[in-house]
């Protein structure tokens, strides 16, 4: 049985990619990225970890080198955050083009400006359609198991996609958290050598990143979709796999709570466990409230979602990003979007939190709970609101 | 006897006749760089790994679901080519040392235009050399963006007229000086830094074979000629290869570990470089006052180099 041990969330995160058997890592310092290229320099220093840990001199060179050793066929990793993932955006798209297994973690942060190095999602939301599955971690021990089984999801032959693991800078990847490893025995086992589709190896050259005009184009958009789409089944079965040989359970949407509850709050990331504090009070109030957690952000999990609100009279959907000018928070636009063929579908509404870091408390989702209890449902439906933000 | 001029003897002797860069690419006719291009592949051999950037040389190799390439090949973005290059050198490294792929050894190479290597491309490029990666990196120089219209690069020098820099009733084109990327390759003080030109192939191909023997970082500048983008000819190109060497505004040298030195096929005595500009339609409106102007830099320029080929064999 693994050992419960105390460790800082980021430097468990670099901890478990060298559980990995990775064979090359490229990293740009960034805050609250940095423990993790520095704890993993440190594991490949120390020779706990057989792998290169090139120095590039930038996140777009990090995703850029990522790509290149991908393509040769090595298991490989890059994390960073904010202004380096908004850097990096370009390639994005033709990492997951390329169909390489590149893994990510993001210390998720709000972007500049104003500069601002704490947290929120506005630095994932702009990466949404550049074709890379998105997963968010609630707690230093799911960012440690996602980390693990995002190789074993990327580099199946039904996948071969490019996976993002969501971790939200300093309120996760800052806390001490106690944490169990897996075992390396059982990481091996579940986790075998990468078996790369082609290489670029002169034993058989290949032409890799082709240009392509109108006539192949929209045929290749069409099949990274579908690629993305039937990505769930395998990431459903890794999870599956997972939580028989370790116990600890995923899915794409989770609940607490939630089940015949009139209100259900939503939220993804770490707020997930300040949310369910705030159920807990509401429910021993008496109150029929649950929470939706959104794990699984691309591929959307529109079945899944639509099974967990099926009986609630309302949603809250909370973000941690703005779409300016838009409908709403980027979270809520595409669970209304997601919703809106059912029959019977809850009243939605949509307050935007937590953005630039400002701390998020019980008593901040106990408030719009109240709020929306309250409130005229035909007034407050479709709307969003920046909860607690002075005017 | 010149070797350039006997090539048709020497050639089949000293040059493979195999093609790892083969025919049905879409360059232009007369196009320097992609000649440039074939002699590096065969100077390289089959043991390569190619990382591209966006441009020309992408483009005309790559239409899917075709390809020129017969060695590995690797294109993703513009100014990335160095740093694609740095990951594939370090996945590959990785790979032999846990004996997941053979033990032959295999140059890994960047190759970028001027604009994605001495602009959009420079600081992956700084970080790949600095890094040390056992790389080659040619930069195919065609002066301009030639790919997206001929538009102005830092590499376009001084006078020619390009489609962001156009020669008209108040300017003369382009009004800056060519950059000189060499120099600032030499000053990341790596083993082994040349230019080259594929009107001089059996120079370029030395200089490709010498760069593939280091186990580290080097940098080969190849002159490359445009007829599209000049406005010249495209029988000429060759010739205006030999001219822009002859006239000492692009001079064959090689810098090994710090030390400069000239290339046999410099000329003793430089031809004047109006003999240069006369063909090429991005000159063609410059007056006495410019070229004059351009003469003395040549000169100048040309002198400096001449002094740190003296100066560095005295401090030796």
């Amino acid at each position: 049985m693994a050992k419960r041990v105390g460790m800082e969330v980021a430097m468990a995160v670099a901890e478990a990619v060298g559980q990995c058997n990775i064979d090359m890592a490229a990293v740009y310092p960034i805050t609250p990225q940095s423990h993790i290229a520095e704890h993993l320099s440190e594991l490949i220093a120390d020779g706990k970890v057989d792998a290169e840990f090139v120095t590039v001199e930038s996140e777009h060179s990090a995703m850029s080198a990522v790509i290149g050793a991908s393509g040769t066929g090595a298991r490989v990793y890059t994390a960073t955050s904010s202004q380096g993932l908004m850097l990096m955006h370009e390639l994005l798209p033709i990492a997951s083009a390329m169909r390489l297994p590149i893994v990510m973690g993001i210390a998720n942060r709000a972007v500049s400006g104003p500069l601002n190095i704490l947290n929120d999602h506005s630095d994932i939301m702009p990466q949404r359609d550049s074709g890379w599955i998105s997963i968010f971690a609630e707690n230093g021990q799911e960012a440690i198991d996602l980390s693990i089984q995002a190789f074993k999801i990327a580099e199946h032959k039904d996948v071969l996609l490019p996976v993002c693991i969501n971790i939200d800078g300093f309120q996760l990847t800052h806390m001490v958290e106690p944490v169990e490893f897996p075992e390396q025995e059982l990481v091996n086992k579940f986790l075998p050598p990468r078996e790369p589709y082609a290489t670029l190896h002169p034993g058989k050259p290949v032409t890799m990143g082709a240009f392509a005009m109108a006539d192949y184009y929209p045929e290749m958009m069409k099949a990274k979709n579908e690629a993305i789409k039937n990505s769930k089944k395998t990431i459903l079965a890794v999870w599956e796999e997972w939580a028989k040989i370790f116990g600890r359970r995923y899915s794409p949407v989770e609940t607490y709570k939630a089940e015949g509850a009139e209100i259900l709050l939503l939220t993804m990331g770490s707020m997930g466990e300040t949310a369910e504090v705030a159920i807990d009070e509401l429910r021993a109030q008496g109150k029929s409230v649950g929470l939706v957690k959104l794990r699984l952000w691309r591929p959307f999990p529109f079945e899944e979602l639509k099974e967990a609100v099926k009986e609630a009279k309302k949603l809250i959907v909370t973000d941690r990003a703005v779409s300016f000018g838009g409908p709403g928070g980027p979270v809520f636009s595409e669970i209304k979007s997601a919703l809106y063929h059912e029959e019977a579908r809850p009243m939605i509404c949509n307050y935007i939190i937590g953005l630039g870091g400002r701390d998020v408390a019980v008593t901040d989702f106990t408030g719009m709970i109240e709020r929306v209890v309250q409130e005229d449902v035909k007034k407050i439906a479709d709307t969003y609101e920046f909860w607690g933000v002075r005017e | 006897m010149n070797i350039v001029e006997n090539f048709d003897l020497y050639a089949p002797r000293l040059v493979t006749k195999k093609e790892l860069f083969c025919a049905g690419h879409r360059a232009c006719q007369g196009c320097g760089e992609v000649l440039a291009v074939r002699l590096m592949c065969k100077a390289l051999g089959e043991n390569t790994v190619i990382a591209s950037a966006t441009g020309c040389m992408e483009i005309v190799s790559s239409l899917y679901p075709s390809t020129a390439w017969e060695v590995p090949w690797i294109h993703v973005a513009f100014e990335n080519a160095a740093a694609v290059a740095s990951g594939v050198e370090a996945g590959l490294k990785a790979l032999r040392k846990k004996g997941r792929i053979d033990d032959r050894y295999i140059k890994v190479v960047g190759m970028a235009g001027d604009g994605g290597t001495m602009d959009i491309g420079l600081q992956a490029l700084s970080g790949a050399m600095e890094r040390g990666h056992d790389m080659l990196f040619v930069c195919f120089d065609n002066e301009a963006y030639m790919n997206t219209g001929i538009q102005r690069s830092s590499g376009t020098p001084m006078g020619a007229s390009t489609t962001t820099a156009p020669a008209g009733k108040i300017s003369y084109g382009q009004k800056t000086w060519k950059k000189n990327m060499p120099e600032i390759m030499v000053a990341h003080n790596i083993p082994y830094v040349a230019t080259a030109c594929p009107s001089y192939p059996l120079d370029f191909i030395r200089k490709v074979e010498k760069a593939k023997k280091i186990k580290g970082p080097s940098y080969i500048h190849c002159f490359s000629v445009c007829p599209t983008g000049w406005r010249s000819p495209s029988h000429l190109t060759i010739a205006l290869g030999r001219l822009v060497v002859e006239t000492g505004i692009f001079p064959l040298y090689e810098v090994e570990n710090g030390k400069y030195k000239i290339s046999a096929e410099m000329p003793k005595k430089l031809k004047p470089i109006k003999d240069y500009f006369k063909t090429q339609g991005r000159f063609r409106h410059l007056g006495e006052a410019e070229i004059e102007m351009i003469q003395k830099r040549v000169n100048s320029e040309y002198d400096k180099l001449l002094d740190k080929v003296k100066c560095l064999k005295a401090w030796n």
